[in-house]
């Protein structure tokens, strides 16, 4: 029962990620394609945790908690870059 | 016992699945980049929250310990959603007035000034100060 609500979910992520996908090729403002990418970082990591849940491993935990920082700072800076011209000032 | 927390697992895997399919749904279907702000922020941060319950429910099923450290994925999301949220949002009310962005007119409609000046982002750089160090042609003296 729970292998099939995982992969159920699993499912819904990936249709997730292709609407976000979709989202980033039309833009049509810059920060669409900025949030697009940050709701990717976010459904991949909950793919992650599905991915680790289904091998029934804890492996991938620090993957995705390293991906939850890259994300959120690869957002930041590229708001920085947009808004300020440089990233670190 | 293990049956309610069976359940439990299935239920919050399908509710934090169906978060983040909503979300991202949103992104696609409303209307202006502000409202569409609305969708991933909170609705992919509560479908991650949730996932992140039913793996330490799975972890407690599978190895009869309780995990914590799952928590710290959801802490960190928490923390981080609303500060990228607002950056994206300065980054668009600033390219929005810089630059001639045609917004199809939202529910909210157009975001407010505020009553004294301006918005942070777009006061004019004074002369004396590089907006940026790109700018700096030489490093000043003193």
């Amino acid at each position: 029962m729970i292998d099939v609500a995982l992969h159920i979910a699993a499912l819904a992520i990936a249709l997730a990620l292709l609407c976000n996908g979709w989202r980033l090729f039309r833009g049509p403002a810059l920060g669409d394609r900025i949030l697009a990418l940050d709701t990717m970082v976010i459904n991949v990591i909950a793919l992650v945790l599905l991915i680790g849940m289904i091998g029934g491993t804890s492996t991938y935990f620090e993957a995705a908690l390293l991906l939850a920082m890259v994300g959120f700072v690869s957002t930041v800076a590229y708001c920085k870059f947009l808004l300020r011209g440089d990233i670190v000032e | 016992m293990n049956d309610a927390f069976a359940y439990l697992v299935v239920g919050l895997t399908l509710l934090g699945a169906a978060f983040l399919l909503l979300g991202s749904w949103g992104l696609v279907r409303l209307p202006s980049t502000m409202e569409r702000l609305h969708g991933p922020t909170m609705a992919a941060t509560l479908g991650v929250g949730s996932l992140v319950l039913a793996s330490m429910l799975r972890a407690r099923l599978q190895t009869g310990t309780w995990s914590t450290h799952e928590l710290l994925i959801v802490l960190f999301l928490f923390i981080t959603a609303p500060v990228s949220a607002n950056m994206i949002a300065k980054v668009h009310l600033h390219r929005q007035r810089m630059t001639d962005i045609i917004e199809p007119a939202g529910i909210a409609g157009e975001p407010p000034n505020p009553d004294d000046g301006d918005w942070a982002t777009f006061e004019a750089p004074r002369p004396s100060i590089a907006a940026s160090t790109a700018d700096l042609k030489r490093l000043p003296d003193d």
